[in-house]
């Protein structure tokens, strides 16, 4: 609950209806997709416009009090889990498509407007935005761009980074900022848009965003790859790529991945299969065909059992969908999911696959390896049960070796989902104590009171990442935040 | 509007979740958020709290004993209609069904409720329904309401402004109720028929002879029936719509099943199940099993999702009886409903459906789609009727708000969604909005009228517009 001095002011700067904060909704808005954290916001406030944001940021300064930004709550990094408590801000309300610019390829939006909106709404309107997280049914654009998420088409076209051209951002002294613009180039100073984009809300808050569009492809084709070995599987992806040959979508999943999906959503996916590939080429119709089948050829050379085109539309796009179910379909095994995002060079996907099933085997998990191979982004998920303190101690010690050995192989300790509070204690693992200096020092100077989301990215290293109940680690702090409220 | 919880309650609440929900279903949820699109109350509302994900966060806080229950939390979970629409939309697999009636029974079972509350509940799930004999009388009173007159008199004086519209619209567009010997004399066994053979042909073109088959001489094999079926006729569908009941038994008839009607089957229990009053629909579970099984059939029909979706729930409802479990797992496996049946019979082979040029659309019943998993069965019936022009309705697997009560008891909710969904129907126009269910059916009905288009369209339950196609008159 608020201070009544505090609400009555948050109401007069959104109305009365716009802020929340009964038990009901402190419990809704206390959790995102991350498993294992949660805790209560003092209270949801719903802004109409950057002047009630701008309002909102200056009150919360005044008054101390943390404001943790949320589009839809389905990033993986406990990024928008009130670690603090404060002011959850949510765009719910600034959901509107602003302007399509057809002479300059753009379009203007807000930050709430869910990401399949956008897709839809430019298709339908001759043109095409490439990100497609496979959240994109309920995440929103903010998010996204705030998290820089990939997708499946991320291997041909770039992350959300490569699409965002503009940003208005409420910072935390309450200054409204506007980076770029409608600009195909632009170097005056420095590149703050791209400093924003995947700053997780601690830099500032977006309240308009301009995007890039391109047209879109002419034609598509959908293929499925299927094989009797993970590794063979692993090595076409490095093998398409060393051919020169960028495709649209390269997915990787493997048996226990295709299993829980085909039993959600009833594809005709090869369940007795070790792994498949997903693969989607565009473009003009003869460069498409050729394509495929160059890398029709080369899944056979190495090992394909069999591979089929998608004879429809309709088929395709019913493979992509169910694809994009697959995290959510493995949480049909085991009560928690614990999903990693671990990526490496695109060479090294074989590697990393064969590390992940070894990793697995010693500490006697069961993993799902599912991921944007092409990318070399791969998500190794955990099944397991937060009640087991044993498993969950292996867990974190599997993690913690997936990671290393990804660093090892070059690679990172998250593609695509952001570190958020969940993978703190990691950031240091990636880029080193001057890497950690150089942020913290922009997070300063930017946010002296530590005050945009705060407990993200930064945080004591002796905090785990997957919340096995440990003193230090994030549910405890939340249990006791919990009492306290 | 039952009372403000007390202390103690709140604490009696909280244990009865721990013991009543399965803590392993509450950790299914990964809260990815994929089932906020398929919510009505999200769609509606826009509001976490009223999302599948938020109230299950909601169950789950009180079951860990991180909140304590609060008359928010009871009221958000009653304006869940229930439809389950997030359990097809869930790719984890959370059975949000299940936690949300063993919460409302949690809730029920210890919050004392206000008198008048009290009386309601007992009327309703203790005297009404499941006693088919009550429910013969009292569809009879709105019979006599309708015949004698009173009807148009209430409508004529304005009397009828006192109810609020929901309810107001509601009566009126209750269909004709049967006359009480019709309700009562319903067969118990019914032969197949056989049309390749003329004197059969016959006899299926009047309802009259429906009941009377059973001595009509038999002349069409029916010792070799195509499928023998037991059919659940549900305590509305065999009053009110009971017209509806006869063309099911007509059409199964003419698919060449063998229909067995246990007459001390008893009412479905859903509407028990759903407002909490789990106890009431355990004993009639029971009564329906035991009904049922002496039947040797391998198949229960049913013809409204509503029913049929909680008689496959008995096996969740009965899973923990040792001496039940296995009756229920059995009767559960055993309920389809009449459109797959039909098609199973080979009806689409066996007729040529064909009825005047119109065009036509389907509004999923939400049990029938989220629970029985029944779709396409209805929708390729549909499409082959020659004559028709069968149009896809936008956000036809969205509930339209009936949900069995809750349109009575949540009427802004309830209307909010049957106003966005006939915005839909509008930009299709058809002449026919066919159900599967005899509360969709009425909501429809409703949509229809408070809309203005009873010129222009009528909304029907799929079972009389086969029967109408078979004849294509
Ligand atoms: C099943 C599933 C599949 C997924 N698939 C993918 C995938 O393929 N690729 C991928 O990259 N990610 C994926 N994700 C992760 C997640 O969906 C993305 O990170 C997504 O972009 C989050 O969007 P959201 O609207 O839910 O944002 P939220 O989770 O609400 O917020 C994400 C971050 O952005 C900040 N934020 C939100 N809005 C603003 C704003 N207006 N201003 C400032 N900060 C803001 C929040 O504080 C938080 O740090 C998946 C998640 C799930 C559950
Ligand atoms: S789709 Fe399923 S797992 Fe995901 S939030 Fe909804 S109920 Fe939970
Ligand atoms: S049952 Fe229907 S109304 Fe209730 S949470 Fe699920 S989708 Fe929403």
């Amino acid at each position: 609950m608020l201070d009544k001095a505090f609400k009555e002011k948050l109401m007069a700067i959104v109305g009365q209806d716009n802020v929340l904060d009964s038990k009901e909704n402190q419990v809704a808005f206390s959790y995102d997709a991350t498993p294992g954290f949660q805790s209560l916001p003092d209270a949801v406030v719903f802004p109409g416009s950057t002047e009630d944001v701008q309002a909102i940021v200056k009150l919360c300064r005044e008054m101390k009090t943390p404001t943790v930004p949320r589009g839809s709550g389905t990033n993986l990094s406990a990024g928008t889990c009130p670690v603090q408590g404060g002011i959850v801000l949510s765009f719910q309300r600034m959901d509107q498509i602003l302007e399509l610019d057809e002479e300059n390829l753009t379009l203007t939006v807000q930050p709430g407007v869910v990401t399949q909106k956008i897709c839809e709404y430019v298709e339908a309107r001759g043109f095409f935005y490439p990100p497609d997280p496979s959240s994109m049914k309920i995440s929103t654009i903010g998010g996204n761009i705030m998290e820089n998420s990939g997708g499946l088409r991320g291997l041909k076209y770039g992350v959300t980074r490569d699409y965002v051209l503009g940003l208005t951002v409420v910072l935390a002294n309450g200054d409204i900022l506007h980076t770029g613009g409608k600009l195909a180039k632009d170097v005056a100073g420095y590149d703050l848009t791209r400093l924003m984009v995947g700053s997780e809300g601690t830099l500032g808050i977006v309240t308009e965003a301009i995007l890039k569009l391109v047209p879109p492809p002419p034609s598509k084709m959908t293929m499925l790859s299927v094989y009797e070995s993970m590794d063979d599987a692993a090595e076409t992806v490095s093998a398409i790529i060393a051919a020169k040959i960028i495709p649209a979508t390269l997915e990787f999943l493997d048996r226990a991945t295709i299993e829980v999906v085909e039993d959600y959503a009833h594809v005709g996916l090869p369940t007795e299969a070790a792994a498949i590939l997903l693969i989607e080429q565009d473009g003009d119709p003869e460069v498409v065909k050729r394509d495929i089948q160059q890398i029709a050829d080369i899944c056979r050379k190495h090992g394909a059992r069999s591979v089929q085109t998608a004879q429809t539309a309709e088929e395709a796009q019913a493979l992509l969908t169910a694809r994009r179910t697959a995290l959510s379909a493995c949480a049909r095994k085991r009560p928690t999911t614990i999903l990693e995002d671990a990526t490496v060079p695109r060479s090294k996907v074989a590697d990393m696959v064969k590390a992940i099933n070894r990793i697995a085997e010693k500490y006697q998990l069961t993993i799902c390896t599912f991921g944007h191979a092409g990318d070399g982004n791969l998500h190794p998920t955990v099944l397991t049960d937060v009640r087991d303190q044993d498993e969950m101690a292996r867990v974190e010690k599997a993690f913690q070796e997936i990671f290393a050995t990804a660093i090892e192989l070059g690679g990172t300790i998250t593609g695509e989902h952001g570190v958020g509070a969940m993978k703190a204690p990691y950031l240091k693992w990636k880029i080193g104590d001057s890497g950690i200096r150089t942020m913290q020092a922009i997070k300063t100077a930017l946010d002296p009171d530590n005050l945009l989301n705060p407990g993200k990215l930064f945080v004591p290293d002796h905090a785990n990442s997957v919340g096995t109940g440990n003193p230090a680690s994030a549910p405890t702090q939340t249990a006791e935040r919990m009492m306290k409220k | 509007m039952s009372r403000v919880t007390t202390d103690a309650e709140r604490n009696a609440i909280q244990q009865a979740f721990r013991q009543k929900l399965d803590e392993d279903e509450l950790l299914n949820c990964m809260r990815c958020g994929f089932c906020l699109p398929a919510c009505p109350t999200y769609i509606m509302t826009k509001q976490e709290a009223a999302s599948p994900r938020g109230r299950i966060a909601l169950m789950k806080g009180v079951y860990d004993g991180t909140i304590a229950y609060d008359d928010d939390i009871g009221r958000q979970l009653d304006l869940c209609l229930g439809c389950r629409a997030c359990e097809t939309a869930c790719p984890s697999g959370v059975k949000y069904g299940h936690l949300l009636e063993n919460a409302r029974s949690a809730i029920n079972e210890n919050k004392r409720k206000t008198l008048k509350e009290k009386a309601i509940r007992k009327l309703t799930f203790k005297d009404l329904f499941p006693n088919q004999k009550r429910m013969r009388q009292v569809t009879g009173l709105v019979r006599l309401y309708q015949k004698s007159g009173l009807k148009k008199l209430a409508e004529a004086t304005g009397a009828i402004n006192i109810l609020p519209e929901t309810l107001r619209t509601m009566q009126s567009i209750l269909p004709e109720i049967p006359d009480a010997k019709a309700m009562r004399e319903r067969p118990v066994h019914l032969a197949p028929i056989f049309v390749d053979q003329p004197s059969a042909a016959e006899t299926a073109t009047t309802h009259a002879n429906i009941a009377t088959n059973e001595e009509a001489p038999i002349n069409h094999n029916a010792e070799n029936p195509v499928k023998r079926v037991a059919f659940f006729a549900g305590c509305l569908m065999d009053t009110m719509f009971l017209k509806t009941n006869e063309a099911t038994l007509k059409l199964l008839q003419l698919s060449g099943c063998e229909i067995f009607i246990p007459p001390d089957q008893a009412c479905c229990g859903a509407l028990h199940g759903h407002s909490g009053e789990a106890a009431g629909a355990r004993e009639l579970a029971k009564r329906n099993i035991e009904a049922f099984e002496k039947l040797d059939c391998d198949t229960i029909v049913t013809n409204a999702g509503g029913c049929g979706a909680y008689l496959i729930d008995y096996a969740h409802l009965l899973a923990d009886d040792p001496e039940w479990s296995e009756r229920a797992a059995r009767f559960s496996s055993c309920i389809k409903d009449l459109s797959e049946v039909l098609l199973e019979c080979g009806f689409l082979e066996k007729y040529h459906l064909s009825l005047p040029n119109q065009v036509v659309t389907f509004q999923d019943s939400c049990h029938l789609r989220n629970v029985m998993q029944t779709a396409t069965a209805p929708r390729r019936l549909l499409q082959a009727i020659d004559g028709i022009t069968y149009r896809e309705l936008r956000e036809a697997d969205v509930c339209c708000g009936s949900a069995g009560i809750y349109n009575l008891l949540h009427e802004d909710m309830a209307t909010g969604l049957i106003d966005r969904k006939m915005g839909h129907v509008k930009n299709i126009m058809p002449h026919v909005i066919v159900t599967a269910n005899p509360g969709c059916l009425l909501q429809m009905k409703f949509g229809i009228k408070r809309h203005g288009l009873e010129s222009k369209m009528e909304a029907v339950h799929i079972a009389d517009l086969l029967l109408k196609s078979v004849s294509g008159c």
